[in-house]
């Protein structure tokens, strides 16, 4: 019999909340959550190295980098790890976050691209490894050389060691408590040209990559720094006014609609293609006000100008926004 | 052309050939006969599975997964065929080797990158449209505007010299026919491969491009180690095959809409905000980019037919842009209607990476038009211009009235 896989076709919108899907213990403290479209539909595509922003139950939001299968377009996978002092993200996904929970989703973006390379020098500590998961596979595919260096504190708050057995000894294993701090100028070996070496971990780990590959050609070190976890200020999930500066009309957007669909509902026109995000097509002038940005364009400096956003997926973390149009 | 389903099977099957210069003269009858012989059709002159309507079409489009383009998007299938040229990174290339050449191009092409471009253009194009007035009330639209406006400004944007911009059009022009079957539209072009390609090739070359520019923002990337330095050259090349007749296409698409829906251009002069919807639902209507095909990479069903793993795809955008079953009264230019979603700028991680650049470059020769222009006709018969993908024009003669 041969397996076939249908054709499914895409939405027209896309909606920006998923559902857990899966909820499943990788390692002390350490778990992974699967998301899905409640509909079933496509998610937005992402490549390894991209994050997501996962707009929680009680209104606070964190970003967990992708760490499943791309070719599988109806699901994402993020490892949680449980932080000691959580003051709500983390703790709120180990203890409260069921199965069948709906979040926000915003993204995915990716600070943290892997770039073309004969060789790739990984090295990543405790959690840091799920950015690093995905692109392991992508460099196989690529034919490249690759080697990981993966510290953790103790064996057993190390995820995914059941995956990265596959890969051999190109995997190199070092919890601290049987070996001791990472011997990074042994893993890396002599600076040489065409080798990139992508770390993630905590900052004490990139701060002694950063001194490690000091004397290495530039931009041979990519890092993905964790951001601590913070306090963060809750996104707004009450409805917001969008005051259009040209027209002078305000409108009030519901939870439950896009930006841009509450204006196509009053007749202004909008031009937009993708609606996930993506293309840029609906590009429109903030003048006031802070928007949530939801897209996968913008990089970090340009979401703080917030002086523009793609209203098909982009919110407003104020009560009031005010638009170009 | 007949469109029958042999008793027993789900799979109708056509002997039309898409390719021939009857149906590239008018395709749309070819298009809704498609559409309603199902999801999916078997074209039985080239061995190819069709899909026409919307559903299906951006279904394809968008599942890179299962239908890939690095077998090429046109009917030879890399697999077991020499491409022509070197495959494209972008258009030709699967994930994860399309990733970082994408990344890339989005970002130098983006919309945030365009704002500098903005200003200068809507001079260019206003200079531009009193030089055609100047001269008189009747003129040719292609040559006149469409195809000049683009030449004037992209071979700038990207930082190529101005010796041989002329080879631009020509080498486009066969880079879309190669896309077909090897018929005589293709034979017309061969003379000039080598020379054309030799030539743009050549502009690529970091020496060869202007210090500021897409060309040099590409290499610039390179220096970063973003892309590689040999990726670098077929990054501008792409910029070079696929930025210039599309837009000429495109300019030409819309101002022939205009000229023959005065209540349209009439609209547009009240509302000259509308001109960026306009071109879009130009595109739309017109559908610059006719066709592509993919390689399924799986055995893939659709409706009740499965494709087999291997086999070649034609996606007919132009058909799933007039589809009825997604748009009401597809047959008609409207600046009413909302053309957001249409897939003549393709769809996911493949669509165009200068949509952009093609709506700033329309969008400011049709506000400078409407800004002086107070009616525009057709002035004569219009002629086509075949390509194997490109829904294109060779004359619109056209006579204006201005304020």
């Amino acid at each position: 019999m041969v397996a076939t896989t249908p054709l499914v076709p895409a939405e027209a919108t896309e909606a920006a909340t998923l559902r857990v899907t899966a909820k499943q213990r990788q390692a002390d403290d350490v778990l992974t959550l699967e998301l899905a479209s409640p509909s079933g539909g496509r998610l937005r595509d992402w490549t390894p190295g991209s994050h997501v922003d996962l707009v929680l139950p009680n209104g606070l939001t964190r970003q967990y980098s992708l760490c499943g299968d791309r070719w599988d377009p109806h699901t994402y996978r993020v490892g949680v790890l449980l932080e000691p002092g959580s003051r709500g993200g983390s703790r709120y996904v180990h203890e409260h976050l069921q199965v069948g929970d709906l979040v926000g989703v915003g993204g995915p973006r990716n600070n943290f691209p892997l770039v073309p390379s004969e060789e790739y020098l990984f090295v990543a500590g405790g959690i840091g490894i799920t950015p690093i998961l995905p692109m392991l596979r992508q460099a196989e595919l690529l034919g490249a050389e690759w080697r990981l260096l993966y510290g953790g504190r103790r064996r057993g708050s190390m995820a995914f060691l059941d995956e990265l057995a596959p890969y051999g000894e190109r995997v190199v294993v070092r919890p601290e408590d049987e070996y001791g701090l990472l011997d990074l100028a042994g893993f890396l070996g002599a600076p040489r040209e065409g080798a990139r070496v992508y770390a993630c971990g905590p900052s004490p780990l990139l701060a002694a990559l950063e001194r490690a590959c000091a004397d290495w050609p530039p931009y041979t070190l990519r890092t993905e720094r964790f951001v601590a976890e913070e306090g963060g200020t809750p996104v707004r999930t009450a409805p917001f006014e969008v005051e259009l500066a040209r027209t002078g009309t305000t409108l009030t957007v519901t939870p439950d609609v896009s930006v841009l669909e509450a204006l196509n509902r009053i007749g202004v026109e909008v031009l937009s293609s993708c609606r996930r995000g993506v293309c840029g097509t609906c590009e429109t002038t903030v003048l006031a006000g802070r928007p949530d940005h939801r897209d996968a364009l913008l990089d970090d400096d340009e979401r703080d100008a917030n002086d523009c956003m793609y209203v098909c997926v982009s919110r407003s973390r104020d009560e009031r926004l005010v638009l170009d149009l | 052309m007949t469109a029958t389903a042999p008793t027993g099977t789900a799979l109708p099957t056509s002997d039309v050939d898409p390719f021939s210069h009857e149906v590239l003269e008018d395709p749309l009858p070819m298009h809704a006969e498609l559409r309603e012989a199902g999801p999916v059709v078997h074209l039985a002159r080239y061995d190819v599975y069709a899909l026409a309507r919307y559903a299906e079409v951006h279904a394809a489009l968008v599942d890179w997964q299962q239908f890939q383009s690095a077998a090429g998007v046109g009917l030879s299938n890399f697999r077991y065929e020499e491409p022509w040229r070197p495959p494209s990174l972008l258009l030709e290339a699967d994930p994860p080797r399309h990733d970082a050449p994408r990344r890339v191009l989005q970002k130098v092409l983006g919309p945030r990158a365009l704002r500098r471009l903005r200003e200068g253009w809507a001079a260019d194009a206003e200079a531009l449209v009193e030089e055609v007035l100047a001269r008189g009330p009747a003129f040719d639209a292609v040559h006149s505007l469409a195809a000049t406006f683009p030449l004037r400004v992209f071979p700038d944007a990207v930082g190529i010299p101005q010796p041989g911009r002329e080879n631009l059009l020509p080498y486009g022009d066969h880079a879309f026919n190669a896309f077909g079957p090897d018929n005589d539209l293709v034979a017309r072009g061969a003379p000039r491969v080598a020379e054309l390609s030799a030539w743009v090739n050549a502009q690529c070359r970091r020496e060869v491009l202007a210090p500021v520019g897409f060309g040099a923002d590409i290499w610039a990337a390179s220096d970063r180690g973003d892309i590689t330095p040999e990726q670098a050259p077929l990054v501008v090349r792409s910029l070079l095959t696929a930025g210039v007749d599309t837009t000429v296409h495109g300019i030409s698409a819309v101002l022939y809409a205009f000229a023959t829906n005065p209540d349209q251009w009439q609209r547009l002069r009240e509302e000259p905000a509308l001109a960026r919807v306009a071109f879009d639902e130009a595109v739309r209507w017109e559908s610059p980019v006719q066709t592509f095909f993919r390689t399924a990479t799986t055995d893939v069903r659709v409706g009740d037919v499965v494709i087999p793993e291997g086999r070649k795809i034609l996606m007919f955008l132009a058909a799933a842009n007039r589809d009825p079953r997604r748009w009401s009264d597809p047959d008609r230019f409207d600046l009413s209607r909302d053309p957001s979603g249409h897939v003549g700028f393709g769809m996911g991680i493949h669509q165009c990476a200068g949509q952009h650049v093609a709506r700033l470059e329309a969008e400011a020769i049709l506000t400078a038009l409407a800004r002086r222009v107070r009616t525009i006709e057709l002035d004569g018969p219009t002629v086509r211009h075949h390509n194997n993908t490109l829904r294109a024009w060779e004359s619109i003669p056209v006579r204006v009235r201005v304020d």
